[in-house]
């Protein structure tokens, strides 16, 4: 069991979870994920560690409510427990001095995203985050990247907040200005293969770290398997970054709406169960 | 590990013993037929979980037991991985002492209820029983482990076993797999403090995730676990070593010797094109998800799986019948085994096959896909399979399989499930330093000892041998306990 000691809201469907975990925030690294499972009939989910304070023993967890699962955390409240939280897993960032590095995170994306640009600032890169949301309300962490990045520019697909325009748009004017030696990706996986279209254009070094569907997430099942040059691989250990340009999104895209009619047949039984 | 046949023989000569012998001549006992295990008939079990086998009734056990003759110098035990007293605890069944029966099982095995169902003994203990060589079927050993354990459980007289003194020695088991179990309630009786470290939320491994409901229920695996609770190990669940904790935090914990029982835990699959349409799942992803997450559950319980209505399954070991069988259970209306090789060769153990026949599973043998195709949201429509003829003996003794050019057509298949196979899982042999691993992955042991090249941690089960069954997992386990028993005592005596 883990309990839960904080609770915040960052939009109105993100939430931020502080949670207990001793023994991973003191192994964690940026890019590692944890596998939560909610409850006796919950299922597994994969979720990325926002940030770790091995001081206090604790781990971030930022979960947008899209079904089940996510809708069920996110009614947790400080007090409440995990059943289980197993990890760190995956294979942590290569952190590297490399010259400037681009940070591009799309919604919810943008929270795996912060401790990866923090540790590549922290390595003596110049950093530059471009964050995309579909609006305003939707944008998060925007002030905690600020606080670290040489420079943060906002897309907003109504132009409600920074400027208006897909992510693209925002991280071409960048590649246009000046050179970038490597690019991050992450967010949506439509996203994703854009952004990886792009700065495959400008010759720049680009990694996206995957979300799939996962079960295990120790390499046991092989649910999260991807295309990548060709080649199947485990987002859960061989992973969950990879080369950018190198990854079949298509295929990873049908993958994510495996359980589509599952589901939202679980998500209207939950949502009859909660009124 | 060998018997001490002077042991055997002070079990043997008991007065109880030598007049029970006495009762039948071994002409009677051998004219007795073999039980028949009672089953669920096939029409009513495929509509649910529930096990197959029933179990024998106290009189099928007894009678039964009358067909051991209690041979002087038994051979039945050498095919037995960890050493059961065979003739000592049948001969109790007979005697109507069925609990003394159980504890006589525990002595050597700490999961009878486990073995007793999945324990392939037509080609280990009942394979070198006596009656082989009269040309009668062997006694039904199985069986009789499974009467006696159940009994034992069902009336809730789990016996406790003696313990020797405590030491203040800690050890660790990697998984909790049937090796690790069997490792753990070994070290447990020598005295030592042992705590199990899963990667998972949930205990034993593949008799959790793996082995289905219907072949061995879930609350056996809980019962046999209680009993090592009982006899004072410790479990961690969600604890991924490598990961969570290493060896060096183990250590800097207390650990002073180590077994690694993490098991064969990467599926292969065969990289054909289409392998990764929806629908397409290893057999470890399939029984995961119905086993361990319940996804036949489903939408109680969160995880779902796709109920497909037209299977394939490939590959022919007893996983592939599992989930086959699976598929049975979830639906299927046209359920296949589609192996490489003809029946005879397929790994499955014969009840296994028999019951996936009885349960209508097709098995298209010397049938080996090629290629899949998708509809245009991803998911697996049709499979190309390929006809294949057997040419000479390959390294497994077995005749391999060549295709026969221009032999292929088209299967419609909603669900695919790839059982060829597992790799052992990278995790734990890449974050040990120092340990000697194999091209394939499998860790080096002395096959005495089972000790790695690092004289602390032991190793066994399928990350040692690629992929085999439980039973001779648990054989390492023993084995393992024993060796690194007699090191600790080496290094650091009396503690």
């Amino acid at each position: 069991m883990n309990r839960i000691v904080a609770k915040e809201f960052l939009s109105e469907n993100v939430a931020k979870l502080i949670v207990e975990a001793p023994r991973i925030s003191q192994k964690q690294n940026p890019g590692q994920f944890v596998i939560v499972r909610i409850d006796e009939k919950g299922e597994r989910i994969p979720l990325t560690i926002a940030d770790a304070d091995p001081e206090k023993g604790t781990i971030t967890l930022i979960i947008q409510r899209i079904g089940t699962s996510s809708h069920k955390i996110i009614n947790l409240n400080p007090g409440d427990a995990l059943r289980d939280v197993s990890g760190p897993l995956g294979r942590p960032t290569h952190i590297d001095k490399v010259g400037t590095v681009l940070a591009c995170g799309g919604g919810v994306g943008i929270a795996p995203l912060y401790p990866i640009a923090r540790a590549y600032k922290k390595a003596g890169n110049r950093l530059i985050a471009v964050l995309g949301a579909r609006n305003r309300e939707l944008l998060i962490l925007e002030k905690e990247m600020a606080a670290f990045a040489d420079e943060t520019v906002v897309m907003t697909d109504d132009g409600s907040y920074g400027k208006k325009g897909v992510i693209t748009v925002g991280i071409e004017e960048v590649l246009q200005r000046e050179p970038v030696h490597l690019a991050v990706a992450i967010g949506p996986a439509v996203m994703m293969k854009f952004v990886a279209l792009l700065t495959k254009r400008y010759n720049v070094p680009t990694i996206a770290s995957l979300n799939t569907i996962m079960v295990d997430g120790t390499g046991m099942c092989g649910a999260c398997r991807v295309s990548v040059a060709g080649r199947t691989r485990f987002v859960c250990v061989d992973g969950p970054e990879f080369d950018a340009h190198e990854i079949d999104y298509d295929e990873m895209i049908k993958r994510l709406n495996m359980y589509k009619t599952e589901e939202k047949t679980s998500y209207d039984a939950y949502l009859r169960s909660l009124s | 590990m060998p018997v001490d046949p002077k042991e055997l023989n002070a079990d043997r000569n008991q007065e109880w013993r030598n007049q029970l012998r006495s009762k039948l001549s071994a002409k009677e006992r051998s004219g007795l037929p073999r039980v028949k295990m009672l089953e669920n008939p096939p029409l009513e079990r495929i509509l649910s979980f529930m096990e197959v086998n029933t179990g024998l009734s106290e009189e099928m056990a007894v009678r039964e037991s009358r067909r051991c003759l209690d041979c002087s110098a038994p051979t039945c035990i050498s095919g037995c991985p960890v050493n059961i007293n065979i003739p000592g605890f049948i001969k109790l069944i007979e005697k109507g002492d069925f609990l003394a029966a159980a504890r006589k099982l525990k002595e050597t095995n700490a999961l009878p209820a486990v073995c007793g169902r999945v324990c392939p003994q037509e080609i280990q203990c009942e394979a070198n029983c006596v009656y082989q060589k009269m040309k009668k079927p062997p006694v039904a050993i199985g069986y009789l482990e499974r009467f006696a354990s159940d009994c034992e459980r069902l009336t809730g007289n789990t016996s406790i076993p003696a313990i020797e003194k405590k030491k203040s020695l800690r050890v660790a088991a990697i998984g909790s797999g049937p090796a690790s179990l069997t490792f753990a309630g070994q070290m447990a009786k020598f005295g030592y403090q042992v705590t199990v470290f899963e990667a998972l939320h949930e205990l034993g491994g593949v008799l959790s995730y793996g082995i289905p409901e219907f072949r061995l229920p879930k609350s056996i695996v809980r019962s046999e676990i209680g009993y090592l609770e009982a006899i004072g190990v410790a479990f961690e669940r969600n604890a991924v070593i490598g990961k969570t904790l290493s060896i060096e935090d183990m250590k800097k914990q207390g650990y002073q010797g180590f077994f690694v029982g993490s098991g064969a835990g990467l599926p292969k699959f065969m990289h054909i094109p289409g392998e990764n349409s929806l629908g397409i799942y290893s057999s470890n992803e399939y029984l995961t998800r119905v086993n361990l997450m319940k996804a036949y559950q489903f939408p109680d319980y969160d995880t779902p799986i796709v109920h497909g209505k037209q299977v394939a399954v490939i590959g022919g070991g007893n996983t592939a019948m599992d989930s086959v069988r699976t598929a049975v259970r979830l639906g299927a209306e046209r359920a296949m085994i589609v192996y490489r090789r003809s029946e005879q060769e397929m790994p499955a153990r014969i009840e296994e096959v028999h019951h996936a026949k009885e349960e209508g599973v097709e098995f298209l043998t010397l049938t080996n896909p090629i290629e899949y195709f998708a509809d245009s949201d991803g998911r697996v429509k049709q499979m190309k399979v390929q006809k294949m003829g057997l040419g000479a003996a390959d390294d497994s003794g077995r005749k391999r399989p060549v295709p026969i050019p221009g032999s292929e057509y088209m299967i419609d298949v909603d669900t695919v499930v790839v059982g060829v196979g597992t790799d052992p899982n990278p995790l734990i042999p890449q974050s040990i330093k120092g340990l000697e691993v194999t091209k394939w992955g499998t860790i080096v042991v002395n096959e005495e000892t089972m000790q790695t090249a690092l004289p602390e941690i032991f190793a066994g089960g399928d990350i040692v041998r690629g992929g085999a069954t439980v039973i001779l997992a648990m054989g390492d386990g023993k084995k393992a306990a024993e060796s690194l028993h007699a090191y600790l005592q080496s290094v650091l005596p009396g503690r």
